[in-house]
């Protein structure tokens, strides 16, 4: 009898914590419905492509190829980042360059995104600052696997 | 002629009221269950751009079932495989038919009961309406030909044929108190006073009754701290061959057993359309004040609150659901019977007793 009354009153205590939480977030969702407290959502849901989490400092995205002040790839064609490259998906074919500081830069340059492991060992590798992990760009998603295979111009761009 | 267009009306009315109330809460389970959960819930169908908190999704969830295909296994029985599902809908609609939804009105001199059958045996009938519930899940389980849910259909059986008996005991008591079947007087002897200012509802005389009705009705329903018959997730249910239209109608059939079991909870324990102080002339307050009111309020007031206490056991079903997991099989037969029908029969014992001392 004790024992039926504790289970009792262990489902009443439960159906409390649910009760609870719904008449508090039914409050907040209503207050932010008429524009009172926008800071306290009433769930923690992200509407996700409306809505973005923010991503850390260093997060590591899709690669974008910077550039000199002049506009060109600051690329030089070392081939150290293909060469560091776990997963081998870095291309780089290099070209003469006819300014004399410069010597070399990348005639075809493409990283095949289905096969990188975003390690961000090119970034690292990378003696120039040429190559950023930093659009901040997670939708990568693409109808085939060549439309993941980016070129020049769009890691160029930062986006596709 | 005009009692039957009024009793065809009623039936409309009712039907609608009925389907209405269901559709809307599937989407009433699936945002209050959000909102419980710190979610937001389904509030993308729309509309021309109107999102209106998702109410469009179970227009939605129609269309989608309505183009999904109506398939049926090539080795299942194919006429009771497609009669199940319209069985155990068909018991359900028709048991709501004895609640009472409000007063006699009169309107140009006939009376009419908010009530479309108001049987001298009513409870009884809709006992019996809602036992009978139990051939849509045997016959869906055994006409499937499928050993799961056979098994599925058999489990349901013997769940509800258990709190059946939970459920007729726990009302027992009730009718000792009010010397009644029909549900129009119970909710009338629900009306008088009780210690002077309590109103004379069940719950306050027969606590223990609700108790035991309430959890054999959730029972009787099928959700989730009972739902050993389905189980949507994890054991297959007696449902399995269905889909599209049939599987909504099982789906659809669950929420209007939550409807009639918050009906009945309100009709039989909670005064039914009876607001507490609220005569036919106004409210008599305990303490002695008096606000006169004119006959078509009382009648609005009185319907309002059976509307009220309807969706707040809704809400509390839903809450239910949401809040506990699912017992398991044995420790569900030890609750209806070494539980919940002794406590049934303890009630008819004390109800006795204590009418015999009085």
């Amino acid at each position: 009898m004790k024992n039926a009354a504790i289970i009792l009153w262990a489902l009443i205590k439960g159906s409390l914590i649910t009760a609870r939480h719904f008449f508090t977030n039914l409050w907040f969702h209503f207050l932010r419905l008429i524009g009172i407290k926008k800071y306290r959502p009433g769930a923690v849901t992200i509407q996700y492509p409306e809505q973005t989490k923010p991503l850390p400092s260093r997060y590591r995205a899709a690669h974008r190829l910077t550039k000199r002040p002049d506009g060109k790839p600051r690329c030089v064609a070392c081939l150290l980042c293909a060469t560091v490259c776990p997963s081998e998906c870095i291309i780089v074919e290099a070209t003469e360059d006819p300014d004399p500081e410069v010597q070399k830069h990348a005639s075809r340059f493409e990283i095949d995104l289905a096969r990188c492991c975003f390690c961000g060992f090119c970034v690292e590798a990378c003696p120039e600052d040429a190559i950023r992990m930093d659009t901040g760009r997670i939708d990568l998603a693409a109808r085939s696997r060549a439309d993941l295979v980016w070129d020049i111009d769009q890691l160029s761009r930062g986006r596709s | 002629m005009s009692e039957t267009l009024v009793l065809l009306i009623k039936i409309v009315v009712v039907l609608a009221w009925f389907l209405v109330l269901a559709l809307l809460l599937t989407w009433v389970e699936r945002k209050q269950s959000a909102v419980m959960q710190d979610r937001i819930g389904a509030n993308r169908a729309r509309i021309f751009g109107l999102r209106m908190f998702g109410l469009f999704q179970p227009f939605a969830d129609a269309i989608k079932m309505i183009f999904k295909e109506d398939f049926v296994p090539p080795f299942a029985d194919k006429v009771l495989h497609t009669l199940a599902p319209f069985v155990s809908f068909f018991f359900v609609a028709v048991a709501v038919t004895t609640i009472p939804f409000g007063p006699t009105v009169r309107i140009g001199g006939t009376a009419i009961d908010l009530q479309v059958y108001d049987g001298s045996a009513g409870l009884l009938f809709l006992l019996a309406m809602l036992s009978l519930g139990v051939y849509g899940i045997l016959l869906s389980g055994w006409s499937s030909r499928n050993r799961w849910g056979l098994i599925g259909g058999m489990r349901g059986a013997a769940q509800l044929i258990s709190y059946e008996v939970g459920l007729g005991l726990s009302l027992v008591g009730l009718i000792m108190v009010y010397p009644s079947l029909r549900l129009s007087e119970i909710v009338a002897h629900q009306g008088a006073l009780f210690l002077g200012f309590l109103p004379r509802w069940g719950v306050f005389l027969q606590p223990l009754g609700f108790l035991v009705f309430f959890i054999t009705a959730i029972a009787e329903t099928k959700r989730v701290p009972f739902d050993l018959p389905e189980g949507e997730s994890e054991i297959i249910g007696f449902y399995a061959e269905y889909g599209g239209l049939k599987w909504g109608l099982f789906m659809l059939t669950d929420f209007m057993e939550i409807i009639v079991v918050a009906a009945l909870a309100t009709t039989l324990f909670f005064g039914g359309w009876q607001m507490p102080w609220l005569g036919p002339d106004g409210l008599n307050w305990p303490w002695g004040g008096h606000w006169k009111m004119a006959s078509w309020v009382v009648v609005c007031l009185q319907i309002v609150s059976f509307q009220v206490k309807v969706a707040f056991f809704c809400w509390l079903q839903i809450l239910i659901r949401w809040t506990y997991p699912r017992i398991r099989y044995d420790q569900l037969m030890d609750l209806g019977w070494k539980l919940l029908v002794p406590l049934g029969l303890l009630n008819i014992l004390g109800t006795g007793l204590i009418m015999s001392l009085k």
